[in-house]
């Protein structure tokens, strides 16, 4: 009993030591300076049966090469699986028609507006132009044909960094829990799931973006592991690759926020541990909190600006986004028609404007043939902000009476009081004592009156910011402010988006409130008027920090107005790790080519399942702790690597999942994919614990071979549900799965599954 | 034995006597003014009279028991419910003792303060400390406003007090000592009444209220679609056909077109009725739909039948077209006859029930189901789900289509005649209540006096709770800005002062004794945890909010300040001189507290009437919103 005890033993500490190894090892030479050692060579002789360090060298050499096997095993799949069938469908797919086309408008060099910042789709256009792609396939819609341009280099890349993803979760996992067959499970996982073939199979961000996370969090370990040896090179070097990642995960999309924030609570961490660590002199933590500056904020920052430089300097042309911004913005385009413009240089009556609102992306002001429909203030025209240029956006500068017309038309100046025709409708811009729409402690403006006939509600007082009674207004210039004589409420742009009936354009209200804010002033974008003379105007160029703050503020709304559409399918974030519903990325009925994006539902199953499964063993663990059951050391070691390792794993989990229950924005199913990554990554560490841990239940044989049995099981059931859903990700064609002739038949296991 | 003589030995903190007497005076004093509808007693009153009239009803703003209680407070009062609750400032009848009503939060405001002052004794601070606390609460114009009317803010504010101080006595109670339990329990009831007293939502958001809970033939409904969708939209029908060509050549019935409708309108109004009878009047005892009925939809405003049959719809040719049945003698028979089904049923006939059932309506003739189409987005049409073969399960599943309804209070019947919880346990229709309270769907609407909450913490905005109809006598709930700017003030002091206290800590510098450490670590914990709850959740709330809503977290932050004040002149102030200096500038504070509480007193108590001059100048920030009468 008790030789059998110790044999047991035996193999624990010499598992244990091989994790020791790696621990106090790396650095021989400093292993009298590390504050960790003593401890552990206490542990190591408190263990009665070790063999001394002979055999831990060995066990130690004969780890690495498996291990560089199994890295070229991972790799190799990886890239098999992703790049299998890439060109498959040849036409376009999902979300590709954005991507694709914003690729075309990087290598073409117009300017788009988008929600994601540019790194994504410049490397997208980058890959695209290497690779002979010359932008001229329009992507407008999905389900185009490519037919003779070369999509196949875009597609590619995006393939090619989602090919990392397992080999980068393999070393993550490797390096928290030290064990490869935790990594191996992570690997497989990751490898053999249909659904993250699928979404790096095409032109999409996702990829790219999971990419960085991934670097950042491979960095971010592999950082902290050389915690024993600061500064040296590899300290520095990891510190300053998980910082270049994290700009790039930024860079890509604002989802990169979530693992900057499981970066700073790492780094948060570490430097409270530096600080505790009284050995260390004040200067010493002073050193090492400025690294962390400089690798993990001023590093990321200073790259990711330099993107967005990068960014402005290609898209120099004039384009789709133009009316996004504000005037002096759209003056550095060529093409646009303020770049170089030339109008009259003052605000005069009889003149045809546009008026745009100086909040960033507030829009010009707009009115169309539709009412504000019934229970919504007066059943008056609209009037709205819109963020297109259009022939709606011009109005009629006139005095109160009907103008008498004298050969140089009068100049508008400070204090005078103008009525605004709509040009298109022949309505007044007209206000009066109804609640907004939308902001019911302001007014409501509609369109009032015809042919410019209309009542004392129409007159409104021009007011130029910093000005005085009888300056002129500036056209570009000039903040202007309309004061509404009969109410003295300002006109305002409250940017909320107005829902259906208003074409999800931005309310404009009348504000009682005075106040100067960005809101309530306007400028007079373009001016008309044949009978003055155009002058060029040079505008004040902005700078570079304006530029970069304007577009965050653009992107940041754009993100924050896309609610969903009554027509889009909505998805609810408690679907997504029980693999509710995927997207359809191609193809709808039998005669197509279908690609179904859907996780392989067994290992997301999996995946849930590990979840609950590590909580409880975490709680058995720590109450066990707590309680003060004297556990061997190899528990002991387990339950570190269960809170330290699957902690910071879980915590990433979290962090890419919880934030989008909060959200406003429409979600889709694709947003789940970080998550599940870190998800994966847990259920490696979870299961090979759990499998570790055989040895509770049987004694020694046995429960060696319910450990390996129990990762053949896994492995092959993995492997066998990838075989039966890979068509989801590789195509099928023929009959849809509920009928019996289908590759899918009889695996539709779930009703809201669309294949 | 009687031991002889019989001493009681009292002891009384006069301090909080004076403290609680002042508290009464100022929260009790001329209660009955105005003799008006204040603000949401607009909205409360009306549960009032449907408690007095014994009436079921749905309330989305949450648990019963504040409602309960301001219900005895009008019960005692001899209020019988015959009161119209429609707008502000509607004057109550003589007969009515308005003092009764309010009486019941009112207290619960006043005894907040004395409980504070428990509250920072309990925090193991002075009874100066106590005092000062007793004191901002006292002059907080905010929470006077709050209790001085028929509203439930103060008495949940009171039961959240008293929760937090009898949890506390609980744990500073000597161990094994009986009384000790006691704590406990009234710290978990208080939890309870808490919980129970707490409007979710206050605020004038209209919910069904007095409405029969159970739909009968002859019913009046509107049919919401629970499709998911940003904005509701009830099925509706008008007087216009759909046209005989479309655009694109497609032939339509040219019958009254049906759609899905955003808004509410009176053309969304259906009348239930029973394919068999032609009178369309609810029978005595009503008879109830239940699942599996066959039923007819009659519109309300043009009395044609829900009709559909095998004609293209207008935006999706896939599915059946849904019309308002004109007869136009062209053999094209009426195919009006609709199958209820119940969707979220438990049992095989369950009856229709308001708002909480969803419903699906099939036709009879093709079993196709009702439904609002995603893409059409005004049209209601038909759907089948498979082409060729009807196999009528796949069909069902397929499509989760089904309608929420709402049941007017219909003149033809009364609702409070229709007794449909009798059979129903208690327990059952507890969690019911509570499922539906807090999956009643609100719409997001924004208010004159809504607001965000960080506009809170700097205090941004107000709210106008009465004018007076002919003078400028107003009441705002208006904070005291000078204790406002206190507790925020202390907030910020005491996060700094912990962060600076734990990263030399960290290092080794013992700066505190660890009792001393303690205390304030756990002052900040109760006190500034209490705020945050109280505070953060609301930040992702997606409903209207209001000022009020941040009255509770307000309160931790005047229990913070004394406690913070107290800590800094025992810690970190050692000399003479600088203690003085501190005792100075905290009577400084607190005077000018009062003096801004006497400033803004008008608005406050509504009395006495200010110039518009006077009114202007109480306009501290511009984004308030004082009234002005023009004269």
């Amino acid at each position: 009993m008790e030789k059998e005890e110790c044999i047991s033993q035996w193999h624990k500490t010499r598992d244990s030591s091989i994790v020791r190894n790696r621990k106090v090892f790396p650095s021989p030479e400093q292993t009298h300076q590390s504050p960790i050692t003593p401890e552990s060579k206490i542990k190591q002789d408190d263990t009665p049966c070790s063999n001394g360090s002979s055999g831990d060298f060995s066990a130690r050499g004969s780890a690495d090469s498996p291990n560089q096997l199994l890295l070229i095993v991972v790799t190799g799949l990886s890239f098999a699986t992703r790049l299998y069938k890439i060109t498959e469908p040849p036409h376009v797919c999902w979300d590709e028609t954005h991507f694709g086309k914003m690729g075309s408008y990087y290598i073409n060099r117009t300017f788009f507006f988008d929600v994601h910042p540019p790194l994504g789709k410049m490397l997208i256009a980058l890959a695209g132009y290497m690779t002979g792609y010359d932008g001229t396939f329009p992507f407008v819609k999905p389900g185009d044909k490519y037919e003779h341009h070369n999509y196949w280099g875009m597609r590619g890349f995006c393939a090619m960094l989602g090919s990392f993803l397992p080999i980068f979760a393999y070393l993550i996992v490797q390096e928290l829990s030290r064990s490869h067959t935790a990594a191996l499970i992570t690997a497989a996982l990751l490898i053999f799931d249909t659904g993250c073939i699928t979404i790096s199979q095409y032109i999409l961000l996702d990829p790219i973006l999971m990419f960085f996370i991934m670097a950042a969090v491979l960095g971010m370990v592999k950082f902290n592991q050389q915690s024993s040896r600061p500064f040296t090179a590899p300290w520095w070097l990891w510190l300053v690759l998980c910082g270049a990642a994290l700009a790039g995960a930024l860079g890509v999309k604002f989802v990169g926020l979530f693992v900057i924030l499981l970066v700073g609570l790492n780094t948060a961490g570490d430097l409270w541990r530096i600080l505790g660590d009284l050995s260390l002199s004040l200067v010493d933590v002073a050193k090492h909190f400025l690294a962390r500056v400089v690798g993990l904020i001023l590093l990321p920052l200073f790259l990711y600006v330099l993107v967005f430089a990068v960014h402005f300097a290609l898209l120099n042309k004039s384009g789709p986004g133009d009316g996004f911004f504000s005037s002096t913005f759209q003056s550095r385009l060529i093409g646009n028609n303020l770049y170089n413009v030339s109008m009259p240089e003052y605000l005069a009556y009889g003149s045809t404007i546009t008026v745009k609102n100086l909040r960033i992306a507030g829009g010009y002001l707009h009115s169309h043939w539709h009412l504000y429909p019934e229970g919504v203030g007066a059943k008056q025209q609209q009037v709205t902000a819109y963020l297109h240029k259009d022939y709606n956006n011009m109005w009629l500068v006139h005095k109160p009476d009907n103008d008498t017309q004298s050969q140089t038309p009068d100049l508008v100046r400070h204090g005078d009081i103008i009525r605004l025709e709509h040009k298109e409708t022949t309505r007044n811009l007209h206000s009066h004592l109804h609640q907004a729409p939308l902001t019911k402690k302001h007014f409501q403006v509609t369109g009032y009156g015809i042919n410019g006939t209309g009542d004392t509600n129409d007159l409104w007082q021009v007011e130029v910011c910093g000005g005085r009674r009888g300056d002129l207004v500036k056209v570009l210039r000039s903040k202007v402010r309309f004061l509404h004589k009969a109410t003295g409420c300002v006109l305002y742009s409250s940017g909320k988006t107005l829902p259906k009936w208003g074409w999800e354009q931005v309310e404009v209200t009348c504000s009682p409130y005075l106040k100067e804010t960005p809101s309530s002033q306007w400028n007079i974008e373009d001016h008309i008027n044949p009978r003055l003379p155009n002058i060029s105007l040079s505008l004040l160029k902005p700078n570079f920090l304006e530029i970069l703050l304007e577009s965050h503020i653009v992107m940041i709304r754009g993100n924050s107005g896309l609610k969903p559409k009554d027509n889009e399918m909505n998805s609810k974030p408690w679907h997504w790790p029980i693999n509710y519903q995927g997207l359809r990325f191609s193809g709808v009925n039998e005669t197509e080519y279908r690609v179904y994006l859907l996780g392989n539902p067994v290992v997301w199953w999996i995946n849930l399942a590990s979840l609950g499964l590590y909580l409880i063993m975490v709680a058995v663990s720590s109450i066990a702790i707590q309680r003060g059951i004297s556990l061997q050391q190899k528990r002991l070691e387990h339950s570190d690597i269960l809170t330290g390792g699957g902690g910071l794993l879980l915590l990433g989990w979290l962090l890419h999942y919880a934030p989008f229950y909060v959200m406003g924005r429409v979600l889709y199913y694709h947003h789940y994919f970080p998550a599940m990554l870190f998800s994966s990554m847990l259920t490696g560490v979870t299961l090979d614990t759990l499998l570790r841990n055989a040895d509770l239940l049987l004694c020694q044989p046995y429960s060696d071979w319910l450990q390996r049995g129990g990762q053949m099981v896994l492995l092959f059931t993995v492997l066998h549900s990838f075989y039966m859903f890979h068509p989801l990700s590789y195509g099928m064609t023929g009959p849809l799965a509920h009928e019996p002739g289908s590759a899918m038949a009889g695996l539709k296991w779930m009703d809201s599954w669309e294949f | 034995m009687l031991q002889l003589p019989l001493v009681v030995t009292a002891r009384l903190d006069l301090v909080l006597v004076l403290v609680t007497l002042l508290s009464l005076w100022t929260r009790l004093g001329g209660l009955g003014y105005p003799g008006a509808v204040v603000f949401d007693e607009v909205y409360y009153g009306q549960f009032l009279s449907l408690y007095m009239k014994r009436t079921f009803f749905i309330d989305d703003s949450g648990p019963p028991l504040g409602h309960a209680l301001l219900a005895l407070g009008a019960y005692l009062g001899g209020f019988d419910g015959n009161f119209v609750w429609n707008r502000i400032g509607a004057a109550y009848p003589c007969s009515l003792s308005v003092w009764s009503l309010r009486l019941l939060p009112a207290l619960g405001g006043a005894l907040c303060v004395p409980l504070g002052y428990l509250l920072v004794l309990e925090l193991r601070c002075s009874h100066l400390s106590a005092l000062g606390a007793a004191l901002l609460l006292l002059l907080e114009n905010s929470l006077i406003v709050q209790s001085r009317f028929m509203l439930l803010e103060s008495l949940l504010i009171f039961f959240v007090l008293l929760a937090f101080f009898s949890y506390l006595r609980f744990l500073n109670a000597p161990g094994r000592c009986w009384s000790r339990y006691g704590w406990l329990l009234l710290s978990g009831v208080s939890c309870a009444a808490a919980v129970g007293a707490c409007p979710f939502q206050g605020g004038l958001s209209r919910v069904t209220r007095g409405q029969p809970l159970q739909v009968a033939f002859g019913s009046q409904v509107t049919l919401r679609s629970s499709a998911p969708r940003p904005v509701p939209c009830w099925l509706h029908s008008h007087k216009a056909n759909y046209p005989i060509r479309y655009e694109n050549g497609r032939g339509s019935s040219h019958q009254q077109q049906v759609t899905c409708y955003g808004f509410k309108d009176v053309n969304n109004w259906w009348i239930i009725k029973d394919p068999a009878r032609q009178e369309l009047v609810v029978d005595s005892p009503p008879r109830p739909v239940r699942h599996g009925d066959i039923i007819q939809l009659v519109h309300g405003m043009t009395s044609r039948l829900l009709n559909s049959h095998d004609v293209a719809a207008p935006m999706s040719p896939h599915a059946q077209e849904v019309s308002g049945y004109i007869d136009f003698n062209v053999s094209m028979a009426t195919q009006n006859l609709w199958r209820l089904e119940i969707y979220n049923r438990e049992a095989e006939s369950e009856e229709w029930k308001t708002i909480v059932s969803e419903v699906r309506l099939v036709h009879v003739n093709t079993s196709a189901v009702l439904k609002v189409l995603a893409g059409s987005d005004v049209t209601a049409v038909a759907e089948q789900s498979t082409s060729i073969n009807l196999d009528i399960t796949i069909s069902h599943d397929a499509s989760p289509a089904g309608q929420e309804q709402k049941e007017r209070e219909a003149e033809l019947h009364s609702p409070t005649h229709i007794d449909v919880d009798r059979k129903i346990s208690f327990w059952s229709k507890f969690t019911e209540l509570q499922w539906k309270m807090l999956t009643v769907k609100q719409e997001e609407s924004e208010h004159k006096y809504s607001s965000a909450p960080l506009e809170w913490i700097a205090m941004e905005t107000n709210i106008a709770y009465w004018l007076h109809p002919s003078s400028n006598a107003q009441i705002h709930l208006i904070g005291n800005p000078v204790s406002w700017g206190v507790a925020n003030l202390s907030l910020l002091a005491y996060q700094l002062l912990a962060a600076l206290y734990l990263l030399r800590r960290r290092r080794g510098f013992r700066d505190l004794p660890d009792g001393a450490w303690q205390r304030f670590a756990s002052v900040g914990l109760l006190c500034g945890g209490g705020w945050a709850v109280n505070f953060l959740p609301f930040l992702l709330m997606e409903r209207t909010l209001f000022l009020y809503h941040y009255l509770p977290a307000l309160c931790y932050l005047h229990l913070l300040s004394p406690a913070l004040l107290e800590h800094i002149h025992t810690h970190l102030l050692s000399s003479r001189t600088s203690r003085h200096v501190l005792g100075v500038c905290t009577a400084a504070v607190l005077l000018s507290v009062f003096l801004s509480y006497w400033t803004f007193c008008p608005l406050t108590y509504g009395n006495p009437e200010l110039t518009a001059n006077q009114l202007q100048a109480l306009k501290w920030r511009d984004s308030w919103d004082i009234l002005y009468r023009r004269r």
